[in-house]
C-alpha cells in the first residue's frame, strides 16, 4: 500500500531523513520506535505531505501511485489519514463541523461522537481548551468520518490516562478493521514512546528510527522490550542493524 | 421645550466646524439635504423589488412576519412605522417630539449636542428618525425592526433615534441601514440615544450595507441603570468608503451590563474606525467589548475605552483581526483606564493573517487551501458569540453569508 525509496526529507534547509527505505503493505500495522529527535514526526509528516518537510530525493508511492510531490489534501483524499500529536485550536469552528468536513457529508456525527465519547464536546471550538485525553478522542472521531485506507497515528497514547487508551485502542481496531480477517485492507503507521498502545491494537512489524534512517526492523514486541531494557544506545551498536 | 431647543441650537451653531478626534474631517458642505419626500406605505411588501432586496440584505423581513414592529425611512420621510404589540411603541422622533412633553428629558441627554461638527449637523438640519418604547414590564415577542435608507444621490441623512426601555421590560431590535442600489456618494449621520430603565435589557442588531463612496458617522450613547442589561451587535460586510464611531455607554447603576460585539469586514477602499467606551460607575457593573475584524484590503480600526470609576466592576475587552491581502490594515487599540483599586479589567488582542497550522489541520481532513481558509474565516465569524435569540441569529447568520460571498 505505501512504498518509501531512499526518502530523504528537509526541514528549514537541514535534512532530517537521510534515505528511508520502507514498505507497508495492505492491513498491515507497523510501529515507529526512536528516541526523540530521530525524525519520526518528520516521517510522518512527509508522508501526509506537509508543505515544510521538502522531499529532496527518493519518493513516496501509495497504492502504486507517485505522491511524492501531491499536496496534502490530495492525499488525504487519496486515503491517507493522520492523527495530530498537537493539533492547533480552531476558534468558531465547532467540533461538529470537523467531523463533518472530514466525512465530506453522509456522516452520522452523533454514532461517532457516541463510539468516542465525545458527544459533550461537539459544540465546542475545535480542540479549544481540551484535555490531552479529549483532542486524542476528536482526532480519532475525524479520522472515522474521514475513513482513510491508510492511518498514521502519532503518539495516539500520549497524554492520556488508562481508561482513555482502551477506549482509542478500540477506536483504532475499528478505523484498521482489525475485528475483518479476511476483508481488511486498512493498514497504519504508529509512532509510540511507552509502547502502551499495543497492548491494545496488535501491530505487525516494528521499526527503529535512528539519525533519520531506519536502523532495524522486526516484531514489535520484541523490540519494545529490547528497548525499555537497553535503551536506544544499544540499538546504535547492535550488530544486526 | 423651546427654551430648550433654542438652546441646543445656539451650541449646535457653536459647534458646526468642530473636528471629531477620529476620522477624516469629512466636509458637508458638498451633500445637500434631501427635499423629495416620499408616500407613506402600509404594507412593506408594497415597497420596489429594488428596495425590499436592499432591505433584506441588511436584516429586514419585509414580511415582518416574527417582528413586533417596523420602522422604514427613506432619506428624511418615514414610510412606514408599526407596532404589533401592545405596550411597544414604534413611530419618527418628529411625531414623539409632538405627542410627549416629557420628551426633553431625553432629548440630547446621552449625547452632547456640541460633541462635534455630525451631532451639531444633526440638530440643526434634523430629518426625523426612530423613536421605539417598550412600556414598563413589557418584553418584546418578537424583535423590532427598523432601516434607515439613502435613496437620493449625494445626500446627507441627518436622523436622530430615541430607544426608551422602561423598567423591567425587554426590548430586542434588529436595525439595517443601507443604500439605494444607484446611490454612489452621500452621507448617513446617526444620532442614537438609548435608555435603559431599572432591570430593563435591551438588545440592538445593527447591520450596515454602504455603498462605495458612502460616509457615515453614528453618534450613539446609552445609559443604563440598576440591573439594566445593553447588548450591541454590530456587522458590517461591505465597502463603505468612510464610517467611524465610537459609542459611550454609561453604567450608572448597580450591576448594570454593556456588551458590544462586532463583525466588520473591510475591503479595499472601505476605512473603518469603530469601537465603543465604556463608564462603568456604579458597583456590580460589568462591560465586554468583542470585535472580529477582517481586512481584505481596507483599513479597520477597533477601538475600546472602558474606565473604572468605582470598586467592583468588572471589564474585558477581546479584539481579534485577520488581514487577507498585502495592503489591508487592521488595528487594534484596547484602553483601560482603572481610576480606583478593586477593578478587574482586562483585554486581549491578536492581529496577522490566518494560521498556516489551522490550514494545513483542515488540508489534513481533505479540504483544499481555499476551502480551509473559508472555513476558519466563517468561524472566525460565527455569529454565535452576540448570544442572540434563535430566530434572530438566523437572520444574522443569512445576512453574514450574503455579506462573506462579498469578499471570500
Amino acid at each position: 500500500m505505501l512504498e518509501l525509496t531512499d526518502l530523504k526529507v528537509e526541514v528549514s534547509g537541514k535534512e532530517i531523513l537521510h534515505g528511508v527505505n520502507l514498505t507497508i503493505d495492505t492491513a498491515q500495522t507497523h510501529v515507529l520506535f526512536g528516541p526523540n529527535g530521530a525524525g519520526k514526526t518528520t516521517l510522518l509528516m512527509s508522508i501526509m505531505g506537509f508543505p515544510e518537510y521538502t522531499v529532496t530525493g527518493g519518493r513516496i508511492l501509495f497504492k502504486e501511485e507517485d505522491i511524492t510531490h501531491l499536496p496534502l489534501h490530495e492525499r488525504a483524499r487519496r486515503g491517507i489519514g493522520m492523527s495530530f500529536q498537537r493539533p492547533p485550536t480552531i476558534k468558531g469552528l465547532k467540533t461538529r463541523q470537523i467531523i463533518e468536513l472530514s466525512g465530506r457529508g453522509g456522516t452520522d456525527i452523533d454514532e461517532i461522537a457516541g463510539e468516542v465519547n465525545l458527544g459533550y464536546l461537539l459544540d465546542r471550538d475545535v480542540n479549544d481548551g481540551f484535555s490531552g485525553g479529549e483532542i486524542k478522542r476528536s482526532e480519532m472521531a475525524q479520522l472515522i468520518a474521514q475513513q482513510p485506507s491508510f492511518v498514521l497515528l502519532d503518539e495516539p497514547e500520549s497524554g492520556v490516562d488508562l481508561e482513555n487508551i482502551s477506549l482509542l485502542g478500540g477506536a483504532i481496531n475499528k478505523l484498521l478493521q482489525k475485528d475483518m480477517k479476511r476483508r481488511r485492507v486498512n493498514s497504519c503507521l504508529i509512532i509510540t514512546h511507552t509502547g502502551y498502545i499495543l497492548d491494545y491494537v496488535e501491530a505487525d512489524v516494528g521499526h527503529i528510527l535512528l539519525g533519520g534512517r531506519i536502523s532495524c526492523s522486526g516484531n514489535p514486541r520484541e523490540m519494545l522490550g529490547h528497548i525499555k531494557e537497553s535503551g536506544y544506545e544499544e540499538c546504535a551498536i547492535c550488530p544486526s542493524c | 421645550m423651546s427654551k430648550l431647543l433654542d438652546d441646543l441650537t445656539k451650541r449646535a451653531e457653536a459647534a458646526i466646524d468642530k473636528k471629531a478626534p477620529f476620522g477624516e474631517n469629512i466636509d458637508l458642505r458638498k451633500y445637500i439635504n434631501p427635499s423629495e419626500r416620499y408616500e407613506y406605505v402600509e404594507n412593506l411588501e408594497t415597497l420596489s423589488e429594488e428596495e425590499k432586496e436592499r432591505l433584506m440584505a441588511v436584516g429586514i423581513d419585509t414580511k415582518a412576519k416574527q417582528r413586533s414592529g417596523s420602522f422604514i425611512q427613506h432619506d428624511t420621510t418615514v414610510r412606514h412605522r408599526d407596532s404589533t404589540q401592545e405596550g411597544v411603541e414604534v413611530m419618527g422622533t418628529a411625531e414623539a417630539l409632538a405627542k410627549y412633553d416629557w420628551m426633553e428629558e431625553y432629548w440630547w441627554k446621552a449625547v452632547a449636542v456640541d460633541q462635534d461638527k455630525y451631532t451639531a449637523h444633526v440638530q440643526l438640519h434634523q430629518n426625523d428618525g426612530y423613536f421605539i418604547r417598550t412600556l414598563p414590564g413589557v418584553k418584546t415577542t418578537f424583535p423590532l425592526q427598523a432601516c434607515l435608507y439613502l435613496k437620493e444621490e449625494q445626500i446627507t441623512q441627518n436622523v436622530h433615534n430615541i430607544i426608551i426601555a422602561e423598567e423591567g421590560s425587554e426590548l430586542h431590535i434588529i436595525t439595517g441601514c443601507t443604500t439605494g442600489p444607484h446611490v454612489k456618494e452621500g452621507i448617513h449621520l446617526g444620532v442614537s440615544e438609548f435608555f435603559i430603565k431599572k432591570g430593563a435589557k435591551v438588545s440592538f442588531t445593527m447591520i450596515h450595507g454602504w455603498n462605495e463612496n458612502v460616509a457615515v458617522r453614528p453618534r450613539t450613547g446609552i445609559i443604563i441603570e440598576e440591573d439594566g442589561v445593553f447588548l450591541s451587535n454590530y456587522i458590517l460586510l461591505r465597502r463603505a468608503h468612510s464610517l467611524q464611531m465610537y459609542p459611550n455607554a454609561y453604567l450608572n447603576g448597580a450591576n448594570a451590563t454593556a456588551r458590544f460585539n462586532s463583525i466588520i469586514a473591510v475591503p479595499e477602499g472601505s476605512h473603518v474606525d469603530g469601537g465603543a467606551r465604556t463608564y462603568l460607575r456604579a458597583p456590580g457593573a460589568k462591560a465586554e467589548i468583542i470585535s472580529r475584524t477582517i481586512s481584505t484590503g481596507g483599513t479597520v480600526i477597533s477601538r475600546g475605552h472602558m474606565i473604572g470609576e468605582v470598586p467592583g466592576v468588572k471589564a474585558h475587552m477581546e479584539c481579534n483581526g485577520l488581514i487577507l491581502s498585502e495592503h489591508g490594515i487592521v488595528a487594534a487599540v484596547p484602553e483601560l483606564e482603572g481610576r480606583v483599586a478593586d477593578v478587574e479589567m482586562s483585554h486581549e488582542a491578536a492581529v496577522g493573517k490566518i494560521a498556516k497550522e489551522e490550514i494545513e489541520y483542515l488540508m489534513a481532513r481533505g479540504l483544499s487551501e481555499e476551502e480551509a481558509k473559508s472555513t476558519i474565516i466563517r468561524g472566525f465569524l460565527d455569529v454565535k458569540i452576540m448570544g442572540l435569540p434563535p430566530h434572530l441569529e438566523n437572520a444574522i447568520k443569512k445576512a453574514v453569508e450574503t455579506g462573506q460571498q462579498g469578499f471570500m
